[in-house]
């Protein structure tokens, strides 16, 4: 669907983008992760044919978007990272010149009915633009993105300054959305990945430093298991006693304190279960267990370990390099 | 290109800009044709032909002045350059939508023919000429001011940079005849807006200045054309 080959961007003497390579397939939603500056407002850019690249090539539905521009945008829907409304329009006006912006042969009253509807903000369809919140108004962006029903839809902070009913109601939308387009999102906030997309590139400095399916990059970085558990009794005993249990490679106090009862996190080694003799060595000292919950790593760990490994890989080149 | 076309129209309509222009546009209009042609009393309405163009230097930055640099202000550029049109069809719809306005002021000047008319001698193919002229030098006007909106994010800067630069083509008209040199004189004299349309105000269809209008206004158009590209190549 899409299709995006070593694509280099440079501004001046800055290289944004450094050998991007990566294809989505259809109906997958990438999430597209870096921190701020990574590139990846100017990847969205150069796919929606918005820049373009210094060198490599961006396809979308197998047509080169700098060779037949027209042709390629037909099939896009983006939503900048600053939604582009004209303040002085309608909400129903704006979609409707959307509409006739991108050459649409649709139903057009149903259509856009449709697209008011999905996004929510059919209520607010005779009001002014620049007289919405925020919330709204990054609504009617994405209803823009939706006009014209475009295989591809990509994203740029779909949820950035939403309030948290906002951002769950625009994910859910998002993830309906991946059941008959292709989406790409960009994000800098790790949760909305892990809860909307299929898949994810993570950028960092231009360069892609990983492309996974989201739940495997969460088990492949996730070497041991761990345990929070919250206990009642004298803190440095209960500490050592657990250290004791076999099977535990690490046992830590948080310095958590609920009541009598302090909380510590457990780390076991590969393959053992450590909950039923936790749970005898505790009944034996008459400590009582308040809590066991398996702590995943989430992806803010994944993504601090890849970037981290990523440097590591490329210190020593770099040394080299000198 | 049709949409951009009728967008750019309404929206000079639904903000204060396009009431503005107009009531400013005619208030000038009607002040200059009461000074240099009634209270003149003359039906000559070639002087205010000259003084509404010397006029547009004001006026028309002030219809220009926001065509690109605000889309690029409130990166609504974004949506319209993601949009299956072409560059060519964004600069010419907001030229065109400009130009409306403008012609539609202008043409609203023509009742003053009428009361003129009743009460003098018209001659009428040096006043249609006139008009001629006006939409000419009109049309180049706002040409060159859609190219500098294309240049910067603020409106006042392009405005400011329009009325320059079209100070710059009048002046050169102005100041000709005083350069000594030959080969200097002929070449600035082709960048004299401002008196190529003589012909026209003495009633005659001057071809060659209907082509060298034409032209100055393509040379901006175009070049307003690759400044937009440009900005993707950055």
């Amino acid at each position: 669907m899409i299709e995006v080959e070593s694509i280099i961007k440079n501004y001046g003497s800055v290289v944004a983008l450094d050998d991007v390579s990566f294809t989505v397939n259809e109906g997958e939603i990438v999430g597209f992760l870096g921190p701020n500056g990574a590139g990846k407002t100017t990847m969205m850019n150069i796919i929606t044919g918005y820049l373009s690249s210094t060198s490599g090539t961006a396809k979308v539905c197998g047509i080169d978007v700098l060779e037949h521009p027209d042709e390629a945008k037909k099939k896009i829907g983006f939503l900048p990272e600053q939604p582009p409304l004209y303040n002085e329009m309608k909400v129903k006006e704006y979609l409707g010149f959307v509409y006739e912006l991108k050459n649409c042969s649709l139903n057009r009253k149903e259509h856009l009915k449709e697209v008011m509807q999905v996004t929510k903000i059919y209520d607010v369809k005779d009001r002014v633009i620049g007289n919405l919140s925020k919330g709204y108004r990054q609504r009617v962006g994405i209803a823009q993105a939706l006009v014209g029903n475009p295989p591809v839809i990509i994203f740029d902070e779909p949820t950035v300054g939403l309030d948290p009913k906002q951002i769950i109601e625009i994910r859910n939308l998002i993830r309906n959305l991946g059941k008959g387009h292709t989406v790409i999102l960009s994000t800098h906030i790790l949760s909305e990945v892990q809860s909307v997309c299929d898949r994810i590139l993570i950028i960092n400095e231009g360069k892609l430093i990983a492309d996974e399916e989201t739940r495997n990059l969460a088990r492949v970085v996730e070497e041991n298991r761990r345990f929070r558990a919250q206990i009642c009794g004298p803190r440095r005993e209960v500490e050592n006693a657990l250290r004791s249990v076999d099977g535990v490679v690490r046992a830590d106090a948080t310095g958590e304190k609920d009541g009598e009862a302090f909380t510590y996190i457990l780390e076991s080694s590969k393959g053992v279960d450590l909950r039923k003799p936790l749970f005898y060595m505790l009944a034996k000292n008459n400590w009582p267990l308040l809590g066991l919950e398996p702590v995943g790593m989430d992806l803010e760990d994944v993504f601090v370990k890849i970037m981290d490994e990523d440097e590591k890989r490329r210190a020593p080149a770099k040394r080299r390099g000198r | 290109m049709l949409a951009i076309y009728k967008k750019e129209l309404r929206s000079y309509f639904t903000t204060p800009l396009g009431y503005v222009f107009a009531a400013v546009f005619l208030a000038v209009s009607g002040a200059v044709f009461g000074v240099f042609t009634v209270q003149a009393r003359t039906s000559d309405v070639s002087t205010f032909c000259r003084m509404m163009i010397l006029g547009y230097l004001v006026l028309l930055p002030l219809l220009t002045m926001r065509s690109f640099s605000e889309e690029k202000r409130l990166r609504t550029d974004q949506l319209i350059m993601t949009s299956p049109v072409s560059v060519t069809g964004v600069v010419m719809a907001k030229f065109l939508s400009a130009l409306t306005v403008f012609a539609g002021c202008t043409l609203l000047t023509c009742l003053y023919y009428i009361p003129l008319s009743k009460y003098g001698n018209t001659n009428v193919p040096r006043a249609f000429g006139c008009l001629v002229a006006m939409l000419l030098v009109g049309m180049c006007f706002i040409a060159v001011g859609i190219f500098i909106s294309t240049l910067t994010e603020s409106q006042v800067a392009a405005a400011v940079g329009t009325m320059a630069t079209l100070l710059v083509f009048v002046m050169i008209s102005f100041f000709n005849g005083r350069i000594n040199s030959y080969p200097v004189r002929r070449a600035l004299s082709w960048l004299s807006v401002y008196s190529r349309f003589t012909n026209f105000t003495y009633g005659i269809f001057d071809f060659a200045a209907l082509l060298y209008y034409l032209s100055v206004a393509a040379v901006f158009l175009f070049l307003a054309v690759r400044f937009v590209e440009k900005r993707r190549w950055a």
